[in-house]
């Protein structure tokens, strides 16, 4: 019976909780923490149901109160999408955890507020994903940005300004995604992404469909920080508040990347996205250059925090021209990396906020001896940054070896070139940092070292066991990802 | 100039929307930006509901007998689309909140640098 309601009630949980956080925070404001902990704990455990129902039983179809498609709003659950959505949960439960010690430092009187924004921003997350229906997935975008927007701008100074921009630059992507959807509203009267899916083939002709695809790519483009449209992530996401980097940055941008996927291969087919206009070819050419403009840029920043958003960058290219490289082995590297770079980002960025909170500094030179002062922080760091690299047992490899196995068979060698030297600057990147970290250079003089090296200790509890728990997921994917591969993903990729 | 009056307006929403998008990137006051914005997103509303429109003296979706079959049956042609007006329903209500978090961003920064240009915030900021 609760079985049955599941797909609804990874929602409906969360977005409950959000809306009784501010009553139990009245109550007792220590408590906030734990209500999060809870709801995002059921969430959890529905959507690792659903993901076992969907790989036992297949597609899961929910009309939502009833009304049947193509009227209804409907819940639409596939091998993608359920892997998406323990992500997001597992994610989000993660960084909730963590939360509490970092929100203490940065933002001790707000807390009740974060944490509703928190819920706020995982349901919105939730009901992109969940969603069989295209403006339905356009509000709930806008649930995620909108949190997110005001999660931002709580950060350190110069964070509303971030923020801010953000706010432009992301009303015009969902605004974009928003006439795509007029636009298909026009010539096919649904807004069902199956029912689309149905009723578009015999117009993929008309230069609506064309302009309402054009539409939509860019606004989502837009969201996912796609290179010459980033110039929104590094600031956003420098300044926000750590426990609010790391929720947005891991899931904001691949969750984007899903919606393109679930654009351009459910509500079109891959015979219009991929054969009849030159997409995937536009697609593989930004993937390329963001690569390259992602590595450089990082390459170039001194703050810690500040180099991880352009790693993120990077990693949307990876991601992108997978998909415009357009083969099953490429597009399955490009899925396995969305699962692979969630995990990664918020590895790094947990370690970040660990940084954060314990040094009040992110400066990378300021990281001196950091080896010997949090040994298990950093050992964490190690394995993840190991694998942002790809060294064969993180699961960073897997997914680079499967996206430069598909563009060898697809003959196209920029796009090999392009991986192999981001991976060359992460290499350069990480070990600048773990240089630092290991030798005691003494920068802050001869009598001040010893004093700063007692100040700085180990992280707290609250926040080594997520980041703990991270750094185990990435070696369990890396070594259990042909499993995963055979029995989720795929699956998800599409029929090419 | 047929091409231009039969379809005035898609023609004065791609207009409104430019003008908002100019705002948007080209001011350098955040009100300017946000009202540009707000100019932006009213335009892809009026888009929305001019799509619901049909020719012929069609009227408001308003029932005064259903029936399926019969001397009153629905005729379809004689009402406007009632479902773009819903979903801009729900736009409104998204553009508003954007409008509220984009104005108490603007005011939380007013009140930290005492001014609403984007170069003298930056300014204040380095």
């Amino acid at each position: 019976m609760i079985i049955e309601q599941a797909p609804a009630l990874i929602v409906i949980i969360v977005l409950m909780s959000a809306v009784a956080t501010p009553l139990i925070g009245w109550l007792r404001k220590d408590l906030c923490y734990f209500w999060v902990i809870l709801a995002l704990l059921a969430s959890t455990l529905c959507s690792v149901s659903v993901l076992n129902t969907v790989m036992h039983e297949g597609v899961i179809h929910y009309s939502m109160g009833g009304w049947l498609p193509p009227w209804g709003i409907e819940y639409v659950i596939d091998h993608l999408n359920a892997m998406m959505l323990v992500l997001i949960t597992g994610t989000s439960l993660l960084v909730a955890i963590y939360s509490r010690r970092s929100l203490e430092a940065e933002l001790p009187d707000r807390t009740v507020y974060f944490y509703t924004l928190f819920l706020l921003q995982v349901t919105g997350f939730l009901g992109i994903v969940i969603t069989g229906d295209v403006f339905n997935l356009f509000v709930f975008l806008e649930i995620a940005s909108l949190s997110g927007y005001a999660l931002i701008a709580t950060g350190e100074e110069g964070a509303p300004l971030a923020a801010f921009r953000y706010i432009i630059l992301g009303t015009i992507g969902a605004c974009f995604y928003l006439l795509g959807v007029g636009y298909l509203y026009m010539v096919t009267g649904s807004l069902n992404m199956a029912d689309l899916a149905k009723i578009l083939p015999g117009l993929y002709g008309s230069k609506v469909v064309i302009v309402a695809f054009a539409f939509f790519m860019v606004g989502i483009a837009l969201k996912m920080a796609l290179f010459p449209l980033h110039m929104w992530l590094p600031d956003a996401y420098t300044k926000a508040p750590s426990a609010a980097s790391a929720l947005i940055a891991p899931l904001m941008t691949k969750i984007a990347v899903y919606i393109m996927l679930r654009i351009m291969f459910t509500v079109f087919r891959p015979y219009f996205s991929v054969d009849l206009l030159p997409v995937t070819k536009i697609l593989l050419y930004a993937g390329i250059i963001a690569i390259f403009m992602g590595a450089v840029m990082a390459l170039a920043q001194r703050n810690f925090k500040r180099m991880l958003c352009y790693i993120v960058i990077a990693e949307v290219g990876y991601m992108v021209g997978g998909v415009g490289i357009a083969n099953a082995v490429a597009m399955k590297g490009a899925i396995l990396h969305i699962l692979n770079d969630v995990v990664m980002t918020l590895g790094l960025f947990a370690v970040a906020g660990i940084l954060a909170y314990k040094m009040k500094n992110n400066e990378i030179t300021a990281f001196d001896n950091i080896f010997k002062k949090m040994p298990f922080t950093m050992a964490a760091f190690l394995v993840v940054a190991l694998s942002v690299i790809g060294v064969p047992p993180t699961c960073g490899f897997f997914s680079k070896w499967y996206l430069i196995q598909g563009s060898v068979i697809a003959g196209n060698w920029i796009f090999v070139v392009a991986l192999l030297f981001s991976s060359l600057v992460n290499v350069v990147l990480f070990f600048r940092v773990i240089e630092i970290g290991y030798y005691d250079f003494g920068v802050s003089g001869s009598g001040h070292t010893h004093e700063d090296c007692s100040a700085v200790s180990e992280a707290p509890l609250s926040m080594l066991i997520p980041t703990f728990i991270v750094a185990a997921a990435i070696i369990l994917i890396g070594l259990y990802n042909q499993s995963i591969l055979i029995n989720i993903i795929n699956f998800a990729v599409p029929k090419l | 100039m047929d091409f231009i009056i039969a379809k005035y307006n898609y023609w004065i929403y791609i207009i409104l929307m430019m003008v908002g998008f100019y705002a948007m990137i080209a001011k350098t006051n955040l009100i300017k930006k946000i009202i540009g914005m707000n100019i932006f997103q009213t335009a892809i509303i009026l888009f929305f509901v001019s799509i619901a429109y049909k020719k012929g003296g069609a009227t408001l979706p308003i029932l005064t007998s259903a029936d399926a079959h019969g001397e009153h049956a629905i005729q379809v042609a004689q009402y406007l689309n009632p479902l773009p007006h819903v979903l801009m329903l729900t736009a409104i209500v998204v553009s508003i909140a954007t409008l509220g978090v984009a104005l108490a961003i603007a005011i939380m920064m007013y009140r930290k640098y005492n001014t609403l240009e984007e170069d003298e915030i930056l300014k204040a900021i380095k």
